[in-house]
């Protein structure tokens, strides 16, 4: 392993102390992109352990029919905060917090391009968190106690409408959403000009780290998808409050608009969601499996076409109300065709892993588990695409058991693999591999216990956001094997979180570069200064660090 | 009153048919069900086959190039930058596979939506309601709820039954896996389906579109049988109420209530619309959309609260007294 | 196999020569590319709804044809370039009289829509809530009227600083980005125009 001398200032040893009052105003006040980035996979966090708590309760109270754990208004509110959370308070400031964090550390720039508007956006997202919350306390205005809303983070019109949603439940869902949606987008436009115009020297276009391209079409698909979710919002809270009639049927209003426009942001969301997974392993395989990525052209197109793809398949949702067979053919068409751009990333992480050495540490581990999981959920969603299978399989079982492979089994294992590889950079210390392990043994067998019988439960005609069920239909088994996988996710969760506790506490020094690694952010210190690099970085290849360690065979004489 | 209760409740009719509890989407019984097996299978034979192979590659790499144990040389592998010739083998494959698919789903869908009807058929509408399904016949001058009667398809007579799908309030979807996917009942849009049970039988479905609070209990059941019995079901569901001057009393208690607000029973001063129609109420298996089989003990604990059993549902107690209840539920029960 | 620095690899690659897009620009383009994606919902909804409405009144019986609101608007995306010449010269008297002029003509389509608005509701007794027509109708041209506010209120910081003696001339880029927005609302209001006064009526 090379060890390298850089030409880093040092942080002097045993800075000041600071009181709770200073620290405290140089987080609130903070226009680092690095405390940002953390304050948002901090929050991200927290609403996951909230989210998990709602899923853990409503898996409890499906675990055997006909229970009474919890009633049907408390089980529909807690389907809904947790799919609302999940997308909008967990999945989005994930996409930003690394983004913030990562970008500028692996272009070599000192910072995002719009530092106060990135403080803007983590701040308005998460009074939007907080203003869904409170729904909790003020849901039902000054009638009565709190209700969350219920009715699905889908929001279907017109169930969201007045007549059918009485109390403020569903204006906190949509206020609380649409104000984080403004910081989405600005946090995307900050990512994209911070792409564009931040580079260090020689940081070409096509020697960005994949892991930089994948959150710059992110972030241009949250520009062009989260305004018609906004938009719908919009009409949304207009019908609710000025009397419009945008998605009021007695007036002649469409109840399928709203499908159509929440859709138009909804599928892409998804393809948002998952691509800080999709830069994560781009960079993490490399560096376990010791070989560049293997076709980063292809890579880097892919992700550019499932982004344009994206933006034309969003009525797979709907092939259940009633559209000409020509309109399900060409969505079913365009849904398939995702697959051959994600296909073609699949097989190109695993030709970087082949021929490679591949070293099986915690992050990796989550990259494997990511890939076999990930796979499953793309032949899961082609036979959802396929539009006359879908009919059976829509709203069913089977569709929970699908996307929770690809956010869970798919992104929420990339991010794991991300912060068993960055952990080290942000805080100087590295995770403990050995509960590591534990986590992701754990944590993969209780997910696939949960998701994969579901699936079956599906099949057997088990609709979703049923609070309960009779017995004797088919279900219970698989209902009852689901719920004791979330025994061992919690279990694997906790040891997640004592592995993080004990590694700020008192974990191993990282050092600046403890994965042998050949992207930016490992030269610098580990946490990286205020100001990232003391001296601005030239880069000549895609994997500056390699040329650096091996002069001999640089990078840069094949470019 | 209590012998009369369980006199009705002997002759509650009991299901003859079999019922089909496991919705098994695997298990077609009609045409739009089966259409939707076989692509079902032809995709699983196609997902499984690539699932094996890409599974089976990634796993190969992970065991065959993991570092060795007796590997400390610091020797990096061959850095290999690309494949143009493999990279387009495994754009152009994907490709391949994926126009098959497309094709099949465009045949499939087409011969679905498209069907020609068959000679005889049997149109009904219906309609759903928070949380309820209303079921009316209108060439048979027909309504009821919750459990739609059909005529089986015979190889020789081939039947069908064409379902208009309205929605008074919120969307709604139809769906009985074995016989059909879904279709949803969507309020200002005209929607339809058709279905044609090969066997006789009792088939359960749900709603399939989250539509508010008891959405898990919006549950559905298509009967099928014989055309004859289906026909002779439908002469008596035309009739109206029993006029049977013995339980004049129960009746009058009956009509005095609110239930006549929201309730139908034909012949009578019921002429509610916004619940279930009882004319037959006795003919139906289930309470409530299914969530209570039709007994008396549970008829009555139904009328005295259906919040217990049903919480939320727009049906509320209606504090009626002991003696109230008596000949409510006695009167019910002539509703056969 | 220590390397002492990361130096630049060659000669060619001077930190002085490396030349990246200016972030304003890209970040106003990107600010223009969402807010076309929310201009297109509303659009595709006023559209959609078309002939829609249950009952009256309906578009040809009360809408006008908005001519001098339109000229005007269009106009000042001619007088905020004649300004930003003017200030690209560092001519300040030219730019304040153009710059004005911009803002003048903005306000008067902001006031055309007020008056129309007024009739719309107190007259023809159409409102938000009267049918669908109402709906799309406000809040498609209530979004755009919304920009040119923001749009007016941004001219006169602008204006306002100017006339107070502030070294506007050191602001070019900005003002080119308030210009860009400026540009942007006109030209949606060519598609509301279109969607609104010539198909919908």
């Amino acid at each position: 392993m090379a060890s390298i001398d850089y030409p880093l200032e040092r942080p002097e040893a045993a800075p000041r102390e600071f009181s709770f009052s200073e620290s405290l105003y140089k987080w609130v006040a903070t226009v680092d992109h690095k405390r940002l980035g953390l304050m948002y996979m901090v929050s991200a966090l927290v609403f996951l352990v909230i989210a998990g708590i709602m899923a853990s309760v409503m898996r409890l109270q499906l675990a055997v029919p006909n229970n009474h754990l919890v009633g049907p208004a408390t089980f529909n509110r807690l389907f809904t905060m947790h799919g609302t959370t999940m997308v909008f308070l967990v999945g989005m400031p994930i996409v930003a917090g690394m983004a913030n964090y990562l970008v500028p550390l692996m272009i070599g720039a000192r910072d995002m391009a719009f530092p106060r508007l990135n403080a803007f956006g983590f701040w308005i997202f998460l009074f939007g968190g907080v203003l869904l919350y409170y729904s909790y306390l003020g849901g039902s205005g000054l009638s009565g106690a709190g209700s969350a809303p219920d009715v699905g983070w889908f929001a279907y019109a017109p169930l969201t409408e007045k007549a059918f949603s009485h109390g403020a439940s569903t204006d906190f869902w949509a206020l609380g959403v649409l104000v984080s949606g403004f910081g989405s987008i600005a946090s995307a436009i900050n990512v994209i000009a911070t792409c564009v115009s931040l580079r260090c020297p020689g940081m070409t276009l096509a020697r960005m780290p994949v892991f930089v391209w994948v959150m710059l079409v992110d972030a241009w698909l949250v520009l062009v998808v989260l305004p018609p979710l906004s938009a719908a919002q919009i009409m949304l809270l207009l019908d609710r409050f000025l009397g419009a009639h945008f998605f009021d049927t007695q007036f002649g209003g469409s109840a399928v608009l709203w499908q159509h426009m929440f859709w138009i942001f909804g599928h892409p969301e998804v393809y948002i969601l998952i691509f800080p997974a999709f830069g994560t392993l781009s960079e993490v395989i490399p560096i376990f499996a010791r070989k560049p990525i293997f076709g980063r052209p292809a890579m880097v197109g892919a992700v550019v076409a499932i982004g344009f793809i994206s933006l034309g398949v969003w009525a797979h949702h709907m092939f259940a109300i009633g559209m000409t067979s020509w309109s399900n053919t060409f969505f079913a068409a365009a849904s398939m065709l995702v697959g051959v751009p994600t296909g073609i990333k699949i097989f190109n992480w695993t030709a970087t892993m082949y021929g490679g050495k591949i070293r099986f540490a915690v992050s990796m581990m989550f990259c494997c588990g990511f890939l076999l999981q990930f796979l499953v959920a793309g032949l899961t969603g082609i036979m959802l695409a396929i539009a006359p299978f879908d009919w059976q399989l829509h709203d069913s079982y089977f569709v929970v058991a699908h996307f929770h492979f690809t956010l869970i089994g798919g992104l929420v294992f990339g991010v794991f693999a991300g912060i068993y590889y960055w952990f080290p950079k942000v805080t100087g210390k590295m995770l403990s591999e050995t509960l590591g392990k534990w986590h992701f043994w754990l944590f993969c067998i209780g997910f696939n216990l949960t998701f994969i019988p579901l699936h079956f439960a599906g099949m057997l005609g088990m609709p979703r956001r049923i609070y309960t069920y009779a017995a004797g239909r088919g279900w219970e088994s698989w209902n009852t094997i689901a719920t004791i996988g979330v025994f061992f996710q919690i279990a694997g969760i906790a040891c997640f979180a004592w592995n993080v506790i004990q590694s700020v506490r008192s974990g191993k020094a990282a050092g600046d570069d403890p994965w042998d690694a050949w992207t930016l952010e490992w030269a610098t210190t580990s946490p990286p200064p205020e100001y990232n690099f003391e001296k601005l970085p030239v880069v000549r290849s895609s994997r500056p660090l390699w040329d650096l360690k091996h002069p001999q065979d640089p990078d840069w004489k094949y470019d | 009153m209590l012998a009369l209760a369980a006199l009705a409740w002997l002759q509650s009719p009991t299901p003859a048919l079999t019922e089909h509890r496991i919705a098994n989407i695997f298990k077609p019984l009609a045409s739009p069900a089966e259409s939707e097996y076989q692509i079902a299978l032809f995709s699983f034979v196609i997902t499984g086959a690539i699932f094996v192979a890409v599974a089976g590659l990634i796993i190969y790499t992970m065991v065959r190039f993991r570092r060795r144990r007796d590997d400390d040389t610091r020797q990096e592998p061959p850095q290999v930058y690309g494949s143009n010739q493999i990279e387009a083998a495994w754009t152009v494959i994907p490709i391949l596979i994926v126009f098959v698919l497309i094709g099949v789903t465009a045949r499939v869908v087409a011969s679905v939506e498209n069907a020609s009807p068959p000679a005889s058929t049997v149109k009904l509408t219906l309609i759903g309601h928070q949380w309820w399904w209303e079921v009316q016949y209108p060439d048979f001058g027909v309504v009821t709820a919750n459990e739609i009667h059909v005529p089986v398809s015979r190889d020789g007579a081939h039947t069908a039954t064409y379902l208009q799908l309205e929605s008074v309030d919120v969307i709604h979807s139809f769906w009985v896996p074995q016989l059909s996917g879904k279709t949803d009942l969507i309020p200002n849009r005209d929607n339809f389906l058709w279905i044609d049970p090969r066997e006789p039988g009792v088939y359960l479905g749900n709603c399939a579109e989250y539509c508010g609070t008891q959405h898990a209990n919006m549950l559905l059941r298509v009967i099928a049988e014989e055309r004859s019995d289906f026909e002779r079901w439908a002469a008596e569901q035309r009739r109206p109420a029993e006029q049977d001057g013995q339980i004049g009393e129960a009746r009058a208690t009956f009509e005095s209530l609110s239930c006549v607000n929201c309730h139908t029973v034909k012949g009578t001063a019921a002429a509610g619309k916004f619940g279930p129609d009882l004319t037959h109420l006795m003919s139906r298996q289930t309470l409530g959309a299914g969530v209570l089989a039709n007994t008396g003990a549970n008829l009555r604990a139904w009328v005295n609260d259906p919040q217990q059993s049903k919480p939320g549902c727009f049906m509320p107690s209606m504090k009626l007294t002991d003696r109230e209840l008596d000949q409510v539920v006695a009167y019910l029960q002539t509703l056969k | 196999m220590a390397a002492s620095a990361i130096v630049p690899p060659s000669p060619e690659l001077l930190e002085s020569e490396w030349k990246t897009p200016d972030r304003g620009k890209v970040g106003i383009t990107f600010l223009i590319l969402t807010e076309t994606s929310l201009f297109t919902m509303f659009v595709a909804t006023y559209l959609i709804y078309i002939g829609k409405s249950l009952t009256g009144p309906y578009p040809k019986d009360v809408l006008e044809i908005p001519i001098l609101a339109t000229i005007c608007l269009l106009s000042s995306s001619g007088t905020i370039v004649f300004a930003e010449h003017a200030l690209e010269r560092e001519e300040l008297g030219r730019f304040k009289v153009w710059w004005l002029a911009t803002l003048l003509l903005g306000l008067i389509f902001l006031a055309y829509t007020g008056i129309e608005w007024r009739h719309l509701i107190y007259v023809d007794h159409l409102t938000i809530s009267t049918n669908l027509f109402g709906t799309t109708f406000y809040s498609l041209v209530g979004l755009h009227a919304s920009h040119v506010i923001v749009g007016a209120v941004f001219l006169t910081l602008v204006l306002v600083v100017t006339l107070r003696g502030f070294p506007i001339a050191t602001q070019k880029r900005r003002v080119m980005f308030l210009s860009w927005y400026w540009h942007f609302v006109d030209a949606v209001w060519v598609v509301v125009f279109t969607v609104v006064y010539i198909i919908g009526r």
